[in-house]
């Protein structure tokens, strides 16, 4: 079997639902999302409008699924999708879109835009149109486990490293306990020091906690690429990890989409409810704040201000509980201009970041982070996203720019209480 | 047929039958979208939010401060052509005497000329929404013969109520006549163009409110 | 009365003076549209006027339009002119009756063949033949064609000759059509009121013995200067309705302190008459002045447009049954689509392969 035009079609079929009739009913062409997407702000380019990336879906619900539409494709007045046009597409809905989900907060008559978007993906991915990277980060995922093609010894070399550089002891696979940590592949090559700072988070609130051997991968390719099919399977090793070690909570790391994937996605991919709990990191750091679990001394009195990854604040919810942390830790603490809901995307989420062919045009977008750091003064930028911190980095270093980065986890980590470590 | 004879067709069989087409089409629509149905969140919903669906319906109408700042024009332009629009249909004396004709019950109305004033910002604000349409690049983009026909069928209600009332280019009757058809040309389209979002926004602005709120986004 | 005297010599001797002649033309010269020095020009060729022969023909009518001109409180002078035509045929009015009646009428076509002028009031009906109406057994339409065939012009008083009136009011069970439908070959001219106001009427005959030709017409055949206005242009309530101030009853405060009648039915805007500056009786007052909205007489379909106390801006028929189809249609026809869809979308699951990362290149 392979993709075709035939298959790709079919899921465009199946995916449409009462929203998204909805959504294509309601659109008046006011071009609003445009102004609201970093794709068309920084190219001025109107084909990156998001509701236009959702042109061939649209037509299709309206050939197939209006009794107007239907009557006018029989007089032969409008021509079906091509695969040519979704070869066109593919550009439009995996390179310029980072499922940031700022179109759908900012269209006026409600349309979630971004919600369309990841159900055209099916069909491009199930039609043979998804980028060449974005395919292969998925196969590894398969394949190898990981995106990054990061496997099990890998991943126990830096546990041990952080045992050994915090001193403190990481379960591994031990069942009854209350949490179940995961990473997402990148903090596992780039910034495993989230985990030794979790070790000392857990340890100073008293919690039980394990990793697993069999799940230690958050990230999900396959709700990036937008294959439910595949997406099922890799957020299944979570799930069946986490019921047989009899957990009460699973924390999604630093990672937006792992999030999504695992607290909003997962549990419609699999058809049931999980029998444990996701948290974000964040959420659980800030219920530990609030119960006094959690005690910090110093702030740091460095500029500082916070990049709000997209999946886990707009998407996500997760909203004050950074601001939260954030000012327990610093004194300096300065948001950007449209923070919060409303915040930009670091310009590589949703699979464009593992996308090669999209590289110049994330870096073109990233002007508007650019633009936004350098408005705060800030010296070193927070964020809780392994993804969009290298998107940053990345985007930092080809700008010539010498803000700092860091994770909000690794920040709250460097001020714990000492005396109640040991 | 003489301009009277227009008229009362037009108050009779053609507002019946505007309205025929304008119901059937309405509930045809909305069959239409809510048939496809929607599948059930199984991921647990963030506690508080219930209400944010029809939170959103209000809410959504008020622009945040962080996407005004490059489309402003787009938020004046259309925020003054809809309050004139509903200011004007709704508050005009003779507009009332219809709804309480058709529904039975009436409400105060406003001194004509203030709703004279506001039709014309209106006409000028819906001019105005045609030349940024022209201008702009990504409306220019997005612009299909749909757009255009939404906007003379939106326009002529305005612009023929506005000769009317001042018996300007032709006859009052006439005029009067023509206003009404406009209006029926209006009900008539209204289902089956972007003009649906009359109705489909409020479905639209629910669906996306439910579905951050189910996540907790406050917004 | 001499056959021979003046229109100046016939009014002298009723005891008017010249100066009260002069007022009546100076309003008929307003009425028509003509500049006030045309009035001294105006008395002193209708002085000269020596009596015309006049053929007035009663169709499907109630004789108001008659009543209108003639039972004024006191003589006035457009009784006084009307006088001083040559009635020579007016079946209400003339003393002869029977086979005499008849025979004025033909002797008067024949003496002033070409010039004299038809007067009608009443519609005239078509069906079964023409039996509804039928004077000397002969029908109106078969009487009209051979009255006008020796016309120099036709004057259509009242609705009912201008546009049908109360007898072409749906269902039309006479088949009543206007003298307009049926006198194509000679100038008619239509002075539309249920009645007209009696200045109108003896206007336009005054026009046509002063000028020997009709007034300016409108589209609808009536003269421009007397119906080129709507009773609303020129209501002394109009700044009501431009305050938005309404009677909503026809004894509440508004209706009380006059303010506009249009949320009880007045046709005033769509109806084209010189009632609001012309008036009644002797110039006391017109309707809306009396606190009744305008009905409309003068318009075509008056009769058909709606409950006299309903608004020109609502329905004229019910929607609720019209909607109430429609929604069941719209209902069928979206059960429809929607079994259609979920059809659809079920054959699309059911063909779904899943998609493997095998399946992700062609």
């Amino acid at each position: 079997m392979s993709a075709s035009f035939e298959r790709g079609v079919n899921s465009f079929r199946e995916v449409m639902d009462a929203p998204i009739a909805s959504f294509f009913s309601s659109c008046v062409h006011c071009g609003l999302c445009a102004d609201a997407c970093l794709f068309y702000t920084e190219t001025g380019d109107p084909k990156y409008t998001p509701i236009y990336k959702l042109e061939p879906l649209k037509r299709l619900w309206r050939q197939e699924y209006t009794l107007l539409g239907k009557l006018a494709s029989l007089a032969g007045l409008s021509k079906p999708i091509t695969d040519a046009e979704l070869a066109e597409w593919s550009e439009l809905v995996y390179d310029s879109c980072t499922l940031c989900g700022r179109c759908t907060v900012a269209c006026p008559v409600g349309n979630d835009i971004t919600y369309m978007v990841r159900k055209m993906r099916e069909g491009m991915a199930a039609a043979g149109h998804a980028p060449e990277g974005v395919i292969e980060a998925t196969r590894k995922t398969i394949e190898q486990g990981s995106p990054m093609g990061i496997q099990l010894k890998a991943f126990l070399a830096q546990v041990k490293g952080q045992e050994e550089e915090t001193g403190i002891e990481i379960p591994l696979d031990k069942a009854g306990v209350d949490y179940l940590v995961i990473m997402s592949s990148m903090e596992i090559l780039g910034y495993p020091e989230y985990l030794g700072s979790l070790a000392r988070i857990f340890k100073q609130a008293g919690l039980t906690w394990t990793v697993s051997s069999e799940a230690f991968e958050a990230t999900n390719s396959g709700i990036q690429i937008g294959v439910s099919d595949i997406a099922r399977e890799i957020v299944l090793r979570v799930v069946n990890a986490a019921e047989k070690l009899g957990v009460k909570y699973v924390i999604s790391p630093e990672c937006g989409h792992a999030f999504t994937a695992l607290r909003w996605e997962g549990p419609n991919l699999i058809g049931r409810p999980y029998k444990f709990e996701v948290v974000h990191v964040l959420e659980l750091l800030d219920q530990l704040r609030r119960a006094g679990k959690l005690k910090t001394v110093g702030k740091t009195d460095e500029p500082l201000t916070l990049h709000d990854p997209c999946q886990i604040v707009r998407r996500g919810g997760v909203v004050a509980e950074p601001r939260n942390l954030i000012r327990m830790v610093a004194s300096d603490f300065r948001e950007m201009e449209d923070s919060g809901m409303y915040n930009w995307c670091c310009g590589g989420g949703g699979g464009v970041s593992a996308n090669h062919r999209a590289e110049e045009l994330r870096f073109t977008v990233f002007k508007r982070k650019k633009r936004q750091i350098e408005g705060t003064g800030a010296v070193t930028m927070v964020t809780a996203c392994a993804n969009c911190r290298n998107v940053l980095e990345e985007g930092l270093e080809r700008y010539h720019m010498d803000t700092k980065m860091i994770g909000l986890t690794e920040l709250v980590a460097e001020h714990l209480k000492e005396d109640e470590q040991a | 047929m003489s301009d009277m004879e227009l008229l009362l067709w037009a108050r009779g069989p053609g507002l019946q039958g505007a309205v025929a087409v304008f119901v059937a089409g309405m509930a045809l629509r909305l069959i239409e979208i809510y048939s496809l149905g929607r599948k059930r969140d199984l991921s647990p919903a963030r506690p508080g939010n219930g209400g944010a669906g029809w939170a959103t319906i209000i809410t959504r109408s008020i622009p945040h401060k962080e996407l005004l700042r490059t489309t402003y024009l787009t938020y004046i332009l259309g925020y003054t052509f809809h309050i004139g629009l509903f200011v004007t249909l709704l508050l005009f004396a003779p507009h009332i005497q219809l709804f309480r004709g058709v529904l039975g019950f009436g409400w105060p109305s406003l001194p004509s000329p203030v709703v004279d004033a506001v039709a014309l910002v209106s006409i000028a604000a819906l001019f105005g929404m045609l030349a940024y349409r022209l201008y702009h690049p990504v409306k220019r983009f997005l612009t299909t013969f749909g757009d255009h026909a939404a906007w003379l069928l939106t326009m002529l209600p305005l612009l023929t109520g506005y000769l009317a009332f001042h018996h300007l280019l032709l006859p009052y009757t006439l005029m009067l006549a023509v206003h009404i058809l406009s209006v029926e040309l209006l009900l008539v389209f209204m289902p089956f163009t972007k003009l649906v979002h009359v109705a489909t926004i409020f479905i639209s602005r629910w669906y996306n409110g439910d579905m951050l709120g189910h996540k907790g986004a406050r917004l | 009365m001499k056959e021979q005297e003046t229109l100046a010599e016939h009014l002298r001797r009723q005891g008017i003076s010249r100066r009260s002649f002069l007022k009546f033309c100076v309003a008929t010269a307003s009425l028509l549209g003509l500049p006030p020095g045309m009035a001294p020009l105006m008395a002193e060729t209708l002085g000269k006027v020596r009596r015309p022969s006049v053929i007035w023909l009663s169709f499907q009518e109630c004789t108001g339009c008659t009543e209108s001109l003639t039972r004024s409180h006191s003589p006035t002078l457009e009784s006084l002119l009307f006088d001083f035509i040559s009635l020579d045929y007016h079946h209400t009015l003339q003393a002869a009756s029977g086979e005499a009646a008849e025979r004025a009428r033909e002797e008067a076509m024949k003496a002033n063949y070409g010039k004299y002028l038809v007067l009608v009031d009443g519609s005239v009906p078509l069906g079964e033949g023409g039996a509804y109406s039928t004077i000397a057994g002969r029908t109106n339409l078969e009487m009209l064609e051979e009255t006008a065939k020796g016309a120099a012009a036709l004057i259509a008083i009242g609705t009912c000759s201008s546009y049908g009136g109360l007898p072409y009011a749906h269902p039309n069970p006479t088949g009543a059509v206007p003298v307009s439908a049926i006198v194509k070959d000679k100038p008619v001219v239509n002075v539309p009121g249920c009645p007209p106001i009696p200045l109108a009427i003896t206007g336009v005959v005054a026009h046509y013995l002063m000028f020997g030709a009709l007034p300016e017409l409108d589209e609808k055949g009536r003269p421009l200067s007397i119906y080129g206005e709507t009773i609303h242009d020129r209501c002394y309530r109009r700044p009501f309705y431009d305050q938005g101030k309404f009677a909503k009853t026809f004894d509440d405060r508004g209706a009380r302190a006059g303010w506009c009648l249009y949320e009880l039915g007045c046709k005033g805007p769509t109806t084209h008459n010189a009632c609001a500056t012309t008036k009644w009786n002797g110039g006391t007052s017109f309707p809306i002045e009396s606190g009744h909205g305008c009905l409309g007489c003068s318009e075509p379909d008056f009769w058909d447009a709606g409950s006299f106390y309903q608004a020109l801006s609502t329905p004229l028929s019910s929607l609720d049954k019209a909607a109430g189809v429609a929604a069941g249609a719209g209902v069928a026809a979206g059960a429809a689509i929607a079994v259609h869809n979920r059809a659809a979308k079920r054959a699309a699951k059911a063909g779904h392969q899943a998609v493997t990362v095998n399946d992700l290149e062609k």
